[in-house]
């Protein structure tokens, strides 16, 4: 596992939403939940490779913003299709007021 | 460029070319909205849904009703004329939207208003699903789009008999009747997994059982009203669904990556939107497939500054598609021209070698 990595301030997370975040060649998308806490998925949908971070953030659940596919995005979960194959997730966390991701 | 009959087949040439070239599974053009406009738009509510669709199974009782108490009478003639285009024509937009899951907030009242309506416009509601997917993924890209509704060159007559639904009405009847019995073909087997077969299989045995039930019920009646209730309304009263789902497409350009160039937005009477659940708006649902069908008309507002103007009625919108669908007869890869207000994003045309594109105006 990597070390933690610096995303962005929280605030700059609204609860309840997502941004995309973009890594060593690699796109992530990290949420808030309604408690504020911080998670973090892929950032491209596994039907149609769309950047979730368009989406819209219901409860635990991120919708794909081109065919409204749902993953769980605390577990990666696939829930609704098209999307049939999870989300990998990875752990973050609130530290000093900034989001931290280990990816 | 051959300017002739080109492949729709989703396993023939067209196809591949698509693939090859980057057409297929790309990215679209998307009009900039801020984000917090655009959390606005999508937000989720049960409320216009569950108001519309109890108006609806309400009007769909009373004309029945009405219908079942004069049969034998002209009088029953004004009440099957209101629940045929209830349930002929109004099922495709219940279909479209509760199969996007954006009509409602609560999503088993999305899957069950789904498989009502799809039972009504006779179209499997797990097939279905992964054919309008890939819709949205490749909008009108030949060879890739199983939703094709204007091939070229354009078979008029046959666009004509939709209307009354012939033989639109046979044609899906048989794919239901095909898929109970085999499953999905090979065209269909592009687009829907492996995993998805039993659901397929599932959905086509109980919606033709229902129908033959129907069917079964007339012949020992010797009536038609159970057909006239059950079946026949996606035949007599299909002609709304037709009349406005042609414009989604009708006329517009093949193998783009900016729907402003391929869909169609009119602007309608309100009759004719509560039947459609807001489609006529019909360029920003592609762009924006998260914002559900009540809050349309706020979208447009906010992004009509980067669109085509819209056509200000459906006279006018068929001109211009009629126009442009006859001249495709012998120049297929003739487009209806579309211009850009001052200050728009450029056309993304991308990839485009086969249709003569308009320049941004």
């Amino acid at each position: 596992m990597s070390d933690w990595i610096d995303v962005c301030a929280a605030d700059e997370v609204e609860e309840e939403d997502v941004i995309r975040f973009d890594h060593g060649g690699r796109t992530f998308a990290v949420y808030r939940d309604e408690d504020g806490a911080a998670f973090c998925t892929d950032g491209l949908c596994t039907h149609e490779q769309v950047h979730l971070a368009e989406g819209l953030v219901l409860e635990d659940e991120i919708e794909c913003p081109k065919h409204n596919g749902r993953f769980n995005y605390k577990t990666g979960a696939a829930l609704r299709t098209p999307a049939c194959v999870a989300l990998a997730t990875y752990p973050a966390r609130i530290e000093g007021g900034r989001i931290q991701v280990q990816i | 460029m051959d300017g002739g009959a080109r492949d729709y087949s989703l396993t023939g040439p067209d196809g591949a070319r698509a693939v090859e070239i980057g057409l297929a599974s790309a990215e679209w053009y998307h009009t900039d909205v801020p984000r917090k406009t655009m959390k606005g738009l999508m937000k989720r509510t049960d409320g216009p849904a569950t108001r519309d669709t109890l108006i609806w199974l309400m009007l769909l009782i009373l004309s029945a009703a009405g219908g079942i108490a004069l049969w034998g009478s002209w009088w029953a003639v004004p009440f099957f004329a209101v629940y045929g285009v209830l349930y002929g024509s109004a099922c495709d937009s219940r279909w479209h939207e509760c199969g996007h899951g954006t009509a409602f907030k609560t999503q088993w009242k999305n899957d069950w208003v789904y498989v009502l309506a799809s039972f009504m416009v006779l179209r499997n509601p797990t097939a279905w699903r992964w054919s309008h997917a890939r819709h949205h993924t490749d909008t009108i890209i030949v060879g890739r789009d199983p939703e094709i509704a204007f091939m070229r060159p354009p078979d008029i007559a046959r666009k004509a008999l939709a209307f009354i639904g012939i033989p639109d009405v046979f044609v899906h009847f048989g794919i239901l009747l095909r898929q109970a019995v085999s499953g999905p073909n090979a065209e269909e087997a592009d687009y829907i997994p492996t995993s998805e077969v039993p659901k397929v299989k599932f959905w086509a045995r109980l919606f033709v059982a229902i129908h033959l039930a129907a069917g079964l019920t007339a012949l020992m009646t010797w009536s038609i009203l159970p057909l006239m209730l059950i079946g026949g309304p996606r035949i007599y009263g299909a002609w709304h669904m037709v009349m406005v789902g042609l414009l989604q497409h009708g006329g517009l350009a093949e193998d783009v990556l900016d729907h402003r160039l391929n869909s169609r937005t009119v602007h309608m009477n309100p009759v004719s939107r509560w039947l459609y659940w807001n489609m006529n708006y019909h360029v920003e649902h592609h762009m924006f497939p998260m914002v559900p069908y009540h809050a349309l008309p706020k979208l447009h507002e906010v992004i009509k500054d980067d669109l085509p103007p819209a056509n200000p009625s459906i006279p006018h919108a068929y001109k211009e598609m009629i126009a442009a669908v006859l001249r495709q007869r012998t120049e297929p890869n003739y487009c209806a021209p579309r211009s850009l207000p001052e200050g728009a994003k450029p056309f993304r045309a991308g990839f485009h070698d086969r249709t003569a594109l308009p320049e941004a105006g």
